[in-house]
């Protein structure tokens, strides 16, 4: 099941407290928008993946830009062949 | 050896070359203070930690090179808030270094605790929050790092009380961070030459330069480049100086409060080279109307203002002194006459009209000054009429010697920011131009500045309003008038005298030009109260939400 009009935004990021606050940060001050986030640490936990859901339209290229400016984030990567379900399953799970 | 975590802080800042911090200790730094005592670092005391930020800004902007503020915790961060923002705006390299409670204690709501971190994530290059005595080995230097690479910006290191006081055992201090990293974008030569093809085959150039050619250190390379292809210049605010005031290819400041006839000409140019600008709404009015006949090229170090307000057509991301330093060699040398001809009648049909005779209209004092004051003076303004009236008269001949806050425009800059200019050059008159309301934001640092007894010369243009306020309930909200005039107004010379910084008074009488002839060659701090005309409207002005062309005012100078 793939969406047409979004698109996962895939991040390699330092894993430490404040990574978030970053990254959610410039969503809301940069006033794009942010339909989900998926994050979980990986190999010995001094980094993180985060997968975020976003618009596919014309922001898009700011926000890239945007994100890897910022100085925690390692790796910034557009990923259009995800199946995005497990979006949808996990916000059949939080009951929305 | 064994150091504690605020010796580790004080020594890297040391070896990092840093020589003033300005600042104001409180609970949450005072181990920082306790090192800084025993340290060859100098210390500025201010009055109000946002002086202590734009004291840092002066030092900054003046040299290129990042400088070090210091706050305590809470309210001492919050009160530097304002000056890290307007850090950011400008891309001024800073270092912000705060006290903050124990770690123990973060999250607690203690005393004078507040969310540092949190607070300046989004006023920031970068912020740390440091967690151990150990980190800020690696922490320090990576903060002088980031707040000089690239797109230069600020800094803020937060380190708990514990942390500052925590022992550790040392063998090596690290190495410092280098002078200034360059971009480690790899330019692109096939945009270089594509670039130098469309200049050479143009008809109508036209140069739109800002901040980026300052913080380059390029405004040498863009002389020869646009005098070699006779390219006019049109500049942001944050770009002033890099073209000498009276070069014939200078055409002035773009935009909002630009000349009529170099707004007229972003219609007609047929390229736009945007040199190391962010096509800032003030810069380029509505945007859909801004050089629209123009192909645009746009280069910038930062590559997130690419195509982030509009489109380019070639874009570069690299640090332009290097670009502008491979695309000279191929550009032709080119007189342009038809397009140097078009521009003068240009300039005849619809020049900056200068307003002559009374000697009291605040373009001509501010030209008076800029007679007066020798070439390389630096010049600090406030927010507001003042500050355009400076940008439209000011003869400005160098970069880095017109200091402002452009981007985030902060009243109460002008004052601390030349005494941090004045810190760092000794040898240079610093002259502040302010107006009556700007002043009162941080008058407090006359304090500071009588401490130092610096070559700093504030020149108050006092119309008893908010003038750009004023300005605008008259002529975009039909001359509702509500709190734009101030009901009293203090005696500004007494007021300074009791700072014990020597006064005057042009408004009692005597000669304008004596009184500002004695200001400008006080030796140390002098202030001038310079009464101007209550109504007097800075022209053109673009109204909010217009195109450049749009502009109102300044066809004639009506008095």
């Amino acid at each position: 099941m793939k969406d047409k009009d979004s698109v996962i935004i895939e991040l390699t990021v330092q894993n430490h407290a404040g990574v978030m606050s970053h990254i959610t940060g410039l969503f809301s001050r940069r006033a794009f928008n942010l339909e989900g986030i998926l994050c979980g640490r990986i190999g010995d936990g001094t980094r993180s993946r985060m997968y975020l859901l976003v618009n596919d339209d014309d922001r898009l290229e700011q926000i890239v830009k945007q994100l890897q400016k910022l100085y925690d984030v390692l790796e910034v990567s557009l990923k259009y062949d995800y199946d995005q379900s497990v979006f949808d399953r996990l916000s059949e799970w939080i009951g929305g | 050896m064994k150091v504690n975590g605020a010796e580790i802080t004080i020594k890297l800042l040391e070896r990092q070359g840093i020589e003033v911090i300005s600042g104001i200790p409180g609970g949450a730094n005072l181990p920082l203070y306790d090192a800084l005592s025993k340290s060859s670092i100098r210390h500025v005391l201010a009055r109000h930690e946002q002086g202590a930020g734009f004291i840092a800004q002066g030092i900054a902007r003046t040299t290129g090179r990042a400088a070090v503020c210091f706050a305590t915790s809470g309210p001492g961060l919050t009160n530097l808030l304002t000056a890290i923002a307007d850090a950011k705006q400008d891309s001024i390299p800073m270092v912000a270094v705060t006290g903050q409670v124990s770690y123990g204690l973060v999250g607690t709501d203690a005393f004078q605790e507040v969310d540092t971190y949190g607070l300046t994530i989004p006023i920031t290059k970068h912020n740390f929050l440091v967690r151990s005595p150990e980190e800020l080995l690696q922490v320090v230097p990576e903060a002088f790092r980031i707040a000089e690479g690239g797109r230069p910006g600020p800094v803020v290191v937060d380190i708990p009380k514990d942390v500052q006081l925590g022992m550790v055992e040392l063998e090596a201090w690290p190495e410092p961070a280098a002078a200034k990293e360059k971009s480690h974008v790899e330019i692109c030569m096939a945009d270089i030459e594509q670039t130098a093809t469309l200049i050479n085959e143009a008809k109508k150039p036209l140069l739109y330069i800002g901040g980026g050619i300052v913080h380059s250190n390029a405004y040498r390379a863009l002389r020869e480049f646009a005098g070699k292809n006779s390219i006019p210049v049109t500049s942001t605010l944050m770009g002033l100086g890099c073209l000498r005031g009276d070069d014939p290819l200078n055409l002035g400041m773009v935009g909002m409060h630009g000349t009529r006839y170099t707004n007229y000409l972003l219609n007609e140019t047929d390229l736009l080279l945007a040199f190391g600008v962010r096509f800032d709404d003030r810069a380029t009015g509505k945007v859909s109307g801004f050089c629209r006949n123009a192909r645009i090229v746009h280069i910038d170090i930062d590559e997130a203002e690419i195509n982030k307000i509009r489109k380019a057509d070639i874009s570069i991301t690299g640090d332009i002194g290097a670009v502008l330093g491979k695309m000279l060699p191929l550009v032709k040398r080119d007189e342009r006459k038809e397009w140097i001809t078009q521009i003068e009648s240009m300039k005849a049909a619809f020049p900056f009209f200068m307003p002559s005779g009374s000697g009291r209209h605040p373009i001509e004092i501010i030209k008076l000054i800029g007679s007066l004051a020798p070439e390389d003076a630096i010049i600090t303004t406030d927010v507001g009429q003042h500050q355009m009236w400076v940008a439209q008269g000011y003869p400005f001949k160098l970069p880095r010697t017109l200091l402002t806050s452009g981007g985030l425009g902060t009243m109460g800059f002008g004052l601390p920011a030349a005494i941090g200019a004045a810190i760092a050059n000794p040898d240079k008159r610093v002259i502040c131009f302010s107006g009556d309301g700007s002043i009162l934001m941080n008058i407090q640092e006359l304090a500071t500045l009588a401490d130092l007894q610096l070559n700093v010369t504030v020149a108050v243009l006092n119309n008893g309003h908010l003038g750009l306020v004023r300005q605008q309930q008259e002529m975009f909200y039909d001359g509702h008038y509500i709190a734009s005039e101030f009901v009293t107004n203090p005696d500004f010379a007494m007021i300074s005298r009791g700072f014990g910084i020597t006064a005057y008074d042009a408004g009692r009488g005597g000669n304008m030009e004596e009184v500002l002839r004695q200001a400008l060659s006080h030796s140390g701090p002098a202030f001038v109260n310079i009464p101007i005309p209550p109504k007097e409207n800075v022209i053109p002005i673009v109204p909010p939400g217009a195109a450049n062309h749009d502009m109102v005012g300044g066809e004639t100078y009506e008095r």
